[in-house]
């Protein structure tokens, strides 16, 4: 059997609005109705943008439905050198909503050494129940361990929600562990819903470098997956006296054959912010001119208590180290608040920052597309503008 | 040594501009090109091959015409090619890819590393390559910034994180998934492209690969996309007027009433 795109070319009525949506290029006209090439990846933007509702994507063979033994939400609480990753708390708060409208529990499995401080500042965000391994061959991040350990207790919790955070390590590890366990994942997730009729997790997330959303279902398999990124959801307040438990896991070492062998663990940031969980970035791009200049940015951004980010130009041309790189091709960043300096606004470093809840965007030129994305527009020379920033800051007691 | 390269043809998402109106996509004329991480993974590839001999067999699933993709390969070096392609294959999520992928893997045996781009620019999901490694029981390590040292049976990388990076052993074969920071692409040479032209390239249905559609496409995926639509920009633009001095005031004052910035700029003039 094959799939393929299906067209009312009696209902269609020759628009054109689903050729120059396509994402990938695969309709074009002929006789006045859309034709669909081999390109289709069944994506349907098309059928979303129809005003006739001429094209469907065909569904899927609907299989067995799922296991119903899997009930529960679980996330899974990334923690590195001891320290519980923001984004844990951000998922327990959405997790607590999840479990309370589907009427279930709410669990957490958290890997390494040492986690009895952690497990309890899980509980105080609102964990049910913290499940966990503490093992010397989980202090430092393997997929083999991790994606073994994290499987382990899946297969046996048996959750029908699992959300890990879309970090480095989520997003290297969480796609075997779905692998293993035989379900869908959706990737890198800026919104979850449910359907609570159907028991479904509607996750929404950004493809093609941010500019299309997709809303995505695993309506078979259990759990149905996901990895969230960072700072899009909001942390809860903890609670003072916790009602949960801490529960070891055992974990059956016997499948893991330490192919992989983690020699050292390097830190290399030279800011005190990490660009990632910074509520604040100050980033530079090509205006800047010189590396030396750079230190216009570093000002600023210690002054505000905020990050140090970068354009591609920038870090292309040697002036800061690409650990800074904000945009497709570096990291994807949502600050409360961004300010662009000197960059000029390309696709790749939007789809980066574009989430930002408010962006100042300060160039030269009043046509750089930087100022599309922009809540506060400054059109002018950074060399004056910048030096002027810092000064009322410092004024202000900054 | 053999080492497989995974490459998939994407649209070139440098041509796609943003509508500023509309804020929707402007993708009249994209080209299809490889998808920009495969390329440093091909170099990466086509080094070690460099250095210790072999081969580097390039690898895709996609429609007919992600063949050009592959040729485009051969003409940067790589020695051989292999084309996943039947209409059952389209629609599928990463959980069908990978499956289709170790299939093809498979008819490529025997191999020492499989080199993935950290993900591809149009799903973006960067689930392809980890899914992959699971599928054929390889270890793997994602966002690798560099190879520091390759062995007949073990290679040494670092991977990147966001505090820094890691240094990791791996047991071959293995699978990594390299970022773009690990080496520069050469350019195609005149020899490659000449041969990119005649080179003979194996073309692999789901039959060929002892799949049924069940397995495969849109009817194999787990995954279900319900909706695709354009992001929702509700940002009201503000441009700040007149002399530097006020315009800057202006923006602590915005940011201030918004609680960003904890001073208090207002007696600052
Ligand atoms: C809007 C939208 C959203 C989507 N969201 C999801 C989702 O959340 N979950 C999901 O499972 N699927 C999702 N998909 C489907 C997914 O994009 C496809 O499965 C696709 O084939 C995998 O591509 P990717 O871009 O995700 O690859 P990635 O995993 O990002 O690619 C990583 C690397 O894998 C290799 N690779 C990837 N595809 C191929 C190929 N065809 N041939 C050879 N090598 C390849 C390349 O080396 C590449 O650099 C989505 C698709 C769309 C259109
Ligand atoms: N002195 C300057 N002040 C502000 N913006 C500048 C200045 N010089 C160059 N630019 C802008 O810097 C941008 C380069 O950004 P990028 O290539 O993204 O790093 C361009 O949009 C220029 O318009």
């Amino acid at each position: 059997m094959s799939a393929t795109l299906l067209i009312d070319t009696d209902l269609c009525s020759g628009c054109e609005s689903c050729v120059s949506v396509c994402p990938f290029s695969a309709l074009s006209m002929a006789d006045g109705k859309p034709l669909v090439n081999d390109q289709c990846t069944l994506c349907g933007a098309c059928a979303e943008i129809c005003p006739e509702g001429a094209i469907r994507v065909p569904e899927a063979a609907p299989a067995a439905g799922p296991d119903p033994a899997y009930r529960g939400v679980m996330i899974f609480a990334e923690q590195r050198l001891g320290r519980v990753a923001e984004v844990a708390f951000e998922l327990l708060h959405k997790g607590r909503e999840l479990a309370d409208t589907l009427g279930v529990t709410l669990t957490a499995a958290l890997l390494g050494r040492e986690l009895d401080g952690p497990a309890r500042e899980l509980l105080r965000y609102g964990a049910d129940r913290v499940y966990t391994v503490d093992d010397p061959r989980l202090e430092g991040f393997t997929d083999e361990a991790y994606g073994e350990a994290l499987t382990q207790i899946i297969r046996s919790v048996k959750p029908e929600i699992l959300l890990a955070g879309a970090t480095p390590i989520g997003r290297s590890f969480i796609p075997k562990t779905a692998t293993q366990v035989g379900t869908g994942l959706t990737a890198d997730c800026t919104e979850l819903e449910i359907d609570a009729e159907k028991r479904l997790l509607l996750q929404t997330r950004p493809a093609f470098g941010g500019n299309i959303m997709a809303t995505i279902t695993c309506p078979q398999r259990r759990p149905q997956m996901a990895t969230v990124r960072p700072k899009v959801l909001k942390k809860g307040a903890p609670s003072d006296s916790p009602a949960g438990e801490i529960v070891p896991f055992n974990l059956d070492w016997s499948g893991i054959s330490g192919k992989t062998r983690l020699l050292e663990i390097v830190e290399e940031l030279s800011e005190k912010v990490r660009l990632a969980e910074a509520d604040v970035i100050v980033a530079g791009g090509r205006g800047l001119q010189e590396a030396k200049h750079f230190s216009l940015i570093r000002e600023l951004a210690e002054l505000l208590g905020g990050a140090v980010g970068a354009s591609r130009g920038a870090v292309d041309s040697g002036w800061i180290p690409y650990a800074h790189q904000v945009g497709q091709t570096g990291k994807t960043v949502a600050p409360k608040l961004y300010v662009a300096i000197g960059v000029s606004g390309a696709v790749q470093h939007l789809v980066g920052m574009q989430s930002a809840e408010t962006i100042v965007a300060i160039n030269s030129d009043p046509q750089a597309p930087i100022f599309d994305v922009a809540t506060y527009g400054i059109v002018g020379d950074l060399f004056e503008v910048v030096p002027e920033m810092i000064r009322q800051l410092k004024a202000a007691g900054g | 040594m053999h080492i497989i390269v995974c490459l998939k043809q994407v649209p070139d998402a440098r041509q796609v501009r943003l509508d500023p109106e509309t804020h929707t996509l402007i993708r009249q004329g994209v080209e299809s090109i490889i998808n920009p991480y495969d390329l440093y993974a091909l170099e990466a590839g086509l080094r070690i091959r460099d250095e210790r001999g072999g081969k580097v067999t390039v690898l895709t699933m996609g429609p007919p015409q992600a063949e050009d993709s592959l040729r485009e390969a051969i003409s940067y070096g790589a020695d051989e090619a292999a084309l996943l392609s039947d209409r059952a294959f389209a629609g599928a999520d990463t959980w069908a890819t990978s499956f289709t992928l170790a299939r093809g893997v498979e008819k490529l045996a025997p191999f020492d590393l499989i080199l993935c781009g950290k993900q591809a620019v149009d799903g973006d999901t960067a689930q392809v390559g980890p899914g992959l490694a699971e599928r054929l029981g390889l270890p793997y390590a994602t966002w690798v910034r560099k190879i520091e040292a390759v062995e007949e049976d073990r290679i040494r990388v670092q991977r990147l994180m966001d505090d820094g990076y890691d240094r990791l052993e791996i047991t071959l074969p293995a699978l990594l998934t390299v970022v773009k920071e690990i080496n520069e692409p050469r350019v195609p040479s005149l020899k490659g492209k000449m041969r990119a032209k005649t080179q003979k390239i194996p073309l692999y249905g789901a039959a060929d690969l002892g799949a049924d559609a069940g397995q495969v496409g849109l009817s194999g995926s787990y995954t279900q996309v319900m909706r695709v639509f354009a992001p929702v920009r509700r940002r009201e633009r503000e441009m700040l007027q007149g002399p530097v001095e006020k315009q800057v005031h202006d923006l602590w004052v915005n940011l201030k009433n918004r609680q960003l910035i904890p001073f208090d700029v207002a007696g600052s003039r």
